[in-house]
């Protein structure tokens, strides 16, 4: 059995101005131990998918429908008490900004504990015992000193350091990381990755990562799913999207972003436009008033949604153009670009 | 050699750090601390280094935001590091800024015509088919809509916005602009439109850059020679291939393995320096090489003597007394004192 399935997953938010459709019919798999970077632009419903996998739109002004399945059991369908029984302590969540996300009043190590006692039926000696090794593990210096620490006390790498050991205490099995190290400066970024990575190996856990830099998600994920409008627009190995992307929002992200690994181009290859509005967002592909290609689609792509059709071994892309067609112009009109 | 635009030797900035009903000065924050380099004509000069380590004081010192504390600013001739802000005002006609955030730094209750004219009233500048005209011609420039003209920010997304910016920067034609951040506000798509968007008019203007960013791939496609800053001090400065394809300073080198490479078959095998702990905080910073705390190649002398920045190489200079890369490469003091 899967351990996390999401089926047709929807969450859509009335407002004044319209139904917001954040995520709009989204399906993916995960298994322990992997990880899956999901990446997509601002308003893309990336960190939606992730809040209502851990149920937080829940009870809310959200109408969520579809199904998640988390090892056996169904969470949309689920109470609320259930469904926060098993946050913290089955699927946990590191959040972006962990200044904000933690409680500036408490010590560092007090709401490590409080998280770890919810869970635990343990003395607070005990789960300060806990804490403190927790915060050893994710590479704090002199972690029982500074499980006494307020959150401003820390450094932002160390608060990030913090936040995942908040996060892994009580050894979930899936752990969701929004937009992790983007408040990071470079070098720190390149510690805390390497500490996932090293833990994520320890832990065993099921990974999601929620980013929108593509050499992040290269770096740790093994599956990659590209989000465009509420809707997964191209899923596949990490090899599928970086050697043979076939979407072409995919590869107008590609081309988007200077390499240091590459020469250097003379000009970078944007998307037109800007990103939809979700209360808004185009007929037919969501992404074609941005397409390059959308011209070679006969009128399709302004009417039909099209569907997310497998091509090759687990490779999946949302497009109107043929798989003929979309290698071509990958291998004939893109790669050579991006390449030179 | 081309004309030499901007020239700044051993700029300071110490905020001072006060305490007490009396605000006597305990300490100061050394955010820049003695640096100089040259900006010249028509190139891009990258500025690049983590949080903290100063760069966008620096880019508020040239332009005179705010007040230095020590060193000498030279722009086109004249010295402006102290100059009054009314003999200032007709020379930042050719000195303008770009900011980070397009939300914060364009006023909400003004048209973006009200904001992209503003520098016309301000300097009191009649164009010959009036200001609207000449706002809507920039307008174009930037590719925005002339006819958004009486619109407010808040109809903008972000990228948009970013080109109102711009287009307030350019409207007085400048000659050397400081962008803090242009791009890392906006989505990745985003991005390369607006890098873009800086060269072609770099090209057809004729402007200067100096661009102040912490993404050191962007750094790298649009900067022609760039400075890396450690705490205050800057730690190397070069051509843009010398400085990315044979780094001196063991900072920036950490700084380049860092960067995540978004190619997955590199994920193994990948030679990887992992600088450990914080940077230090400017309070206090470590004396000598500030760099000496976290590099894997200090020794004795790097904790008592502060490095030069000493050329090394042809346009390549390097603050430090282990450099890598080194033509003659020697394990021995590269500089004697």
């Amino acid at each position: 059995m899967t351990f996390l399935q999401l089926n047709d997953l929807k969450v859509h938010f009335p407002t004044d101005d319209g139904l917001v459709k954040s995520v709009d019919g989204l399906s993916f798999q995960l298994e322990r131990g992997k990880t899956l970077g999901i990446v997509g632009e601002s308003g893309s419903g990336k960190s939606v998918t992730s809040l209502s996998i851990l149920g937080l739109h829940k009870g809310g002004r959200a109408k969520i429908s579809g199904e998640i399945w988390l090892d056996g059991e169904e969470l949309v369908s689920a109470s609320q008490e259930h469904v926060r029984s098993l946050r913290g302590k089955k699927m946990a969540m590191i959040f972006q900004d962990p200044l904000s996300a933690m409680h500036p009043y408490y010590t560092v190590g007090d709401q490590i504990i409080e998280a770890y006692r919810i869970h635990n039926d343990v003395s607070k000696k005990v789960a300060k015992k806990h804490a403190i090794d927790m915060l050893g593990r994710v590479g704090i210096p002199q972690p029982d000193r500074r499980v006494d620490s307020y959150p401003h006390e820390f450094s932002g790498g160390m608060r990030q350091r913090a936040m995942i050991a908040m996060a892994l205490s009580c050894d979930p099995e899936l752990l969701i990381a929004d937009e992790p190290t983007t408040a990071l400066d470079v070098t720190v970024q390149a510690q805390i990755l390497d500490l996932m990575r090293d833990l994520q190996r320890d832990f065993n856990a099921a990974l999601i990562i929620i980013t929108h830099d593509l050499g992040v998600v290269a770096e740790l994920s093994d599956d990659i799913l590209v989000m465009y409008g509420g809707k997964c627009i191209e899923y596949g190995s990490a090899d599928d999207i970086f050697e043979r992307p076939e979407h072409p929002y995919t590869w107008g992200l590609l081309g988007s972003m200077p390499r240091l690994d590459r020469e250097v181009t003379e000009r970078l290859l944007p998307i037109k436009g800007s990103p939809p509005s979700l209360i808004n967002v185009p007929s037919g592909c969501a992404f074609h008033p941005r397409c390059a290609f959308e011209p070679r689609t006969g009128g399709k792509g302004s009417t039909v949604v099209p569907d997310l059709v497998e091509t090759e071994g687990g490779h999946l892309v949302r497009c109107h153009l043929s798989r003929e067609e979309r290698r071509d112009i990958w291998a004939t009109e893109i790669k050579p670009k991006l390449e030179s | 050699m081309t004309e030499t635009i901007l020239s700044v030797e051993g700029l300071e900035k110490h905020f001072p750090v006060t305490k007490g009903l009396f605000k006597s000065q305990v300490g100061a924050v050394k955010a820049v601390d003695g640096i100089s380099f040259d900006v010249r004509k028509g190139e891009t000069l990258g500025l690049v280094g983590e949080s903290g380590c100063g760069k966008t004081t620096t880019g508020r010192l040239i332009t005179r935001l705010i007040e230095p504390t020590g060193g000498k600013i030279t722009f086109e001739g004249h010295d402006i590091t102290h100059m009054k802000q009314g003999k200032l005002r007709p020379l930042r006609r050719d000195m303008q800024m770009i900011f980070q955030d397009p939300y914060s730094s364009l006023n909400p209750r003004h048209t973006v015509g009200a904001i992209v004219g503003a520098p016309f009233r301000i300097q009191g500048i009649e164009t010959e088919q009036g200001t609207k005209k000449a706002v809507q011609d920039i307008l174009e420039l930037v590719g925005l809509n002339p006819e958004h003209y009486n619109r407010y920010p808040h109809e903008f997304s972000g990228g948009q916005r970013q080109r109102i910016g711009i287009a307030r920067t350019l409207a007085l034609k400048p000659k050397l602009i400081i962008a803090d951040e242009p791009v890392s506000a906006l989505d990745v798509s985003i991005q390369a439109q607006v890098v873009n968007l800086l060269e072609d008019l770099q090209n057809e203007l004729d402007l200067t850059y100096v661009v102040i960013a912490h993404d050191l791939s962007v750094v790298r496609h649009i900067s022609d020679r760039v400075a890396v800053m450690y705490l205050g001090k800057i730690v190397e400065v070069g051509e843009r291939a010398g400085l990315y394809g044979s780094p001196m300073h063991p900072y920036t080198n950490a700084l380049l393995s860092a960067v995540p490479i978004p190619d997955p078959k590199q994920r193994e095998g990948r030679e990887r320096i992992r600088l450990t702990g914080d940077v230090p905080s400017p309070l206090n910073p470590p004396p000598a090489c500030r760099f000496h705390t976290r590099c894997w190649k200090a020794q004795e002398i790097c904790k008592t003597q502060e490095p030069p920045l000493a050329e090394l190489a042809p346009g390549h200079a390097v603050a430090c007394h282990f450099p890598e890369n080194a033509p003659s490469k020697t394990e021995t003091p590269a500089t004697v004192a």
